[in-house]
């Protein structure tokens, strides 16, 4: 079985303090996903998410601050409305939607993270290897 | 890119990543990525010489972008980024891979480890090519502070501030500055008076002319950014004018109505509809009590207004909005006791005679409802014997897994009360007594030689339904003790229940109006556990007290005059440097479209008619990128957050594992 590659898109915030959080209390997951740390999840354009499927990801994931907990009040609102548009557009696309994660991980939610990554790649293994159709 | 030079430095962290990550591999290995001129690994890279490698290295061998993989950026990307700039390189080309946080910590196969390590070295080379220097924004700083929560903590730091000279607005939920300190009789360990050490701090508080006390109060609003915060106030209206008012306290004696007061007296005592908290309450200005006040309730009695010399009543008085100008703020918004009502198998609630501990710190204090008597609830039998259950509601899997760490020095301290007022047998039911504070294991032997009884072990129940001769009319504790190994049932009078500490009910509520965050059990979070206790994450609001975790009064006032520190030392630089990583619109492809505009939590997007283009006010931009997300043309780029940045940083970790795919990577030892 060939190692999923992933790509995480973290808010700054809460998600990628919830990574530490979860490094500081030496939770075990799967290495697979490489994070990619940004301001808030609302910067997270549809364009990088399909950028990495281009660039051969086999799966990406988009965590930011629960609902309410944004650091910048609302950017994550934004995310919310995107993200499952963004999933309707792999899907026509011939991308299965499960390649998309979108979630909400706290600074506090170490464990929510680390399950999360190991219940994503799980999930990333099971689907059939992905054909790049971008390309 | 191809003028960039690039020094890659790899950090050991003693064993912290090098157990896991082969950091001499991933060292050797960025060696050979583009641009990159050196590549070193080195066992702190956050230490001085360190950075001095660093700085060295940008001086010696002309670099010119900069990328340490070590921890987390959130908590050294500050302390390379100063290393930068002393060597002349502008910090914003400089990038960090997390490799412990991230990957040492969080993988268990050291080639997995190794392998996560170089894609992520990778990305952060890949993407620092692109970074570009960056100039940051300096804006002064407003001198005055906002202290929220009037216990000891926020006194604290009131006073420090305020002596130093700055000006400080406190503002307080309720009536009276005081918190729970105010309503404890004795403080552990050395038995001195509670009210006898607040209370002149209370009123220095209050008449100090540097500070504006706001009680009755609470902030609505809080917008702005360190140094510059604009916060509004809700002050509750009292029904008293309070330049007229003497505090002689005639409207509270003529008061017909007659309330249970929960707050103050911890639902043992009772007050009127107008009310002073406590005799010694700052202000010394009372409350109406609008939910109980007969004449709010029913339009006729008006006893207070009645009788009140200065004719201080106000029936019409009104909520002020008040609107302050603030550069920082401490949260000290303390905790709120467990309730052991929860816990239904401790009777609390429902057996007369269990009691809280702040009910028992109310029952000992000379200024409370029994004037300072132990004594059951009916209010004059003395009890023989009392029990007291520690971790009342903290480590317990079932409410809180924390230890609340005041409970056993209180139910220490509790102990001496009882023996000293009533000579009653006590028996406390412990799980581990935890006593690491100066003197206060000392107390801990103290209490021993007086003869209190110690068993260790959870209790199971609290019950009036005896079983054997001699408990009949007696609450029953049932506990093992783990000891001897064997259950044991003890008959008593009296039950205190040692609750735990928890965050205030509305804490989240708290957290999001000054944008930071609180831990799964609620307690505010801080910048780093251990060195920088009382920042949280965003700049200028600091936290301070029990409001942060369990805490007990000492360490509370530290962290009250830490967090005055912190503040001091941000006003006396006068100014304060701003992210530069702002987001600007490019108007040669902006189509006016003007998508982006409610996108921004700011209202910093304005539309220039003129030219039918977005354009973005820097100062009030925060830099989420919420706008360039949104922005259809692609016509936003947030600084330092580009999409050629985000890109390349994914690519470079793409083409790493893509590697790794294709080859097996083999760890030089």
């Amino acid at each position: 079985m060939v190692e999923p590659k992933i790509i995480g898109f973290l808010c700054n915030w809460c998600s990628y303090r919830g990574a530490d959080t979860a490094g500081m209390a030496r939770m075990k997951y799967p290495p697979n996903v490489k994070i990619i740390r940004v301001p808030c999840s609302g910067r997270i354009s549809p364009e990088l998410v399909l950028r990495s499927f281009r660039e051969g990801a086999d799966g990406v994931m988009v965590l930011g601050c629960h609902i309410g907990d944004c650091h910048y009040g609302t950017g994550n609102h934004r995310t919310a409305k995107r993200m499952p548009v963004l999933k309707k557009l792999l899907e026509y696309n011939g991308i299965e939607p499960e390649r998309l994660c979108v979630d909400w991980v706290s600074a506090a939610e170490g464990e929510k993270f680390a399950t999360l990554i190991r219940e994503f790649t799980e999930t990333i293994k099971a689907l059939p290897p992905f054909v790049e159709v971008i390309k | 890119m191809s003028e960039a030079r690039i020094g890659v430095y790899v950090c050991h962290c003693g064993s912290n990543i090098a157990g896991t990550v082969d950091v001499a591999a991933v060292a050797k290995w960025a060696e050979d990525l583009p641009n990159v001129v050196v590549s070193r690994d080195y066992k702190f890279m956050c230490s001085s010489p360190g950075q001095e490698m660093i700085e060295t290295d940008i001086k010696e061998l002309g670099l010119t972008r900069v990328v340490v993989a070590s921890c987390s950026p959130h908590l050294h990307e500050p302390t390379f980024r100063g290393a930068c700039s002393r060597a002349g390189l502008n910090p914003y080309l400089f990038e960090m891979a997390n490799i412990r946080e991230q990957d040492s910590w969080v993988t268990t196969d050291q080639v997995e480890a190794t392998k996560k390590a170089m894609s992520l070295v990778a990305a952060a080379v890949s993407r620092v090519a692109y970074q570009q220097p960056l100039e940051s924004l300096f804006v002064p700083i407003d001198p005055n502070v906002l202290v929220v929560g009037g216990g000891v903590a926020g006194i604290q730091a009131t006073l420090e501030i305020a002596d130093s000279g700055r000006h400080v607005y406190l503002v307080e939920r309720e009536p009276s500055i005081g918190g729970h300190m105010a309503q404890l009789d004795k403080t552990f360990p050395t038995l001195d008076c509670s009210a006898c050490i607040l209370t002149p701090k209370m009123t220095n508080a209050a008449n100090h002319q540097n500070v504006t006390l706001f009680t009755w109060s609470e902030v609505e609003k809080v917008e702005g950014y360190v140094g510059n915060f604009t916060v509004t106030i809700r002050k509750r209206a009292r029904y008293i004018d309070e330049p007229l008012c003497t505090g002689c306290g005639v409207c509270q004696e003529k008061c017909p109505k007659k309330v249970i007061d929960d707050v103050f007296e911890a639902g043992i005592g009772y007050r009127k509809a107008v009310y002073i908290p406590f005799p010694q309450a700052v202000p010394n200005t009372p409350v109406i009590d609008r939910d109980n006040c007969i004449f709010f309730e029913k339009g006729t009695c008006k006893a207070c207004e009645k009788f009140c010399p200065t004719g201080a009543i106000k029936f019409d008085q009104e909520d002020e909005i008040i609107t302050l100008k603030v550069g920082n703020i401490i949260l000290a918004t303390g905790y709120d006791l467990f309730d052991a009502r929860r816990i239904p198998q401790y009777g609390y609630g429902r057996l007369e005679n269990v009691f809280s501990s702040l009910e028992f710190e109310r029952l000992t204090n000379a200024a409370g409802p029994t004037l300072g008597r132990v004594v059951l609830r009916d209010g004059v039998t003395v009890p023989k014997s009392v029990g007291i259950i520690h971790c009342v509601g903290s480590r317990d899997k079932n409410y809180n897994n924390y230890c609340s760490s005041i409970c056993c020095m209180q139910s220490l301290k509790f102990a001496h009360m009882v023996k000293e007022r009533t000579g009653a047998e006590v028996y406390e039911f412990y799980i581990d007594i935890r006593t690491p504070a100066k003197a206060y294991d000392e107390f801990y032997q103290k209490v021993l030689g007086e003869g209190t009884h110690f068993i260790r072990g959870r209790v199971a129940e609290v019950t009036d339904a005896a079983r054997q001769p001699g408990e009949e009319g007696k609450l029953i504790i049932q506990a093992e003790d783990t000891l001897i190994g064997k259950q044991r049932r003890i008959p008593v009078d009296m039950v205190i229940l040692s609750s735990g500490l928890e965050a205030r009910a509305d804490a989240k509520e708290v957290a999001i109006k000054f944008g930071i965050s609180c831990s799964a059990d609620e307690w505010f979070i801080e910048k780093h556990p251990k060195l920088d206790p009382v920042a949280t994450m965003t700049d200028g609001v600091f936290v301070a007290g029990a409001c942060q975790g369990p805490k007990d009064i000492p360490a509370s006032v530290a962290q009250g005059s830490a967090a005055a520190a912190r503040v001091m030392s941000l006003i006396g630089q006068g100014e304060v440097e701003i992210e530069a990583a702002t987001a600007i619109v490019n108007e040669e492809t902006c189509v006016g479209c003007q998508e982006c505009i409610p996108s921004c939590p700011y209202g910093s997007i304005e539309f220039l008619e003129d030219k039918k283009k977005a354009h973005i006010i820097e100062a009030l931009c925060k830099g989420c990128g919420t706008c360039v997300g949104t922005c259809l043309s692609k016509s936003i780029t947030l600084r330092h957050f580009t999409d050629e940045q985000l890109v390349n940083e994914m690519i470079g970790a793409m083409q790493s594992m893509k590697l790794f795919e294709a080859q097996d990577l083999v760890i030089v030892e």
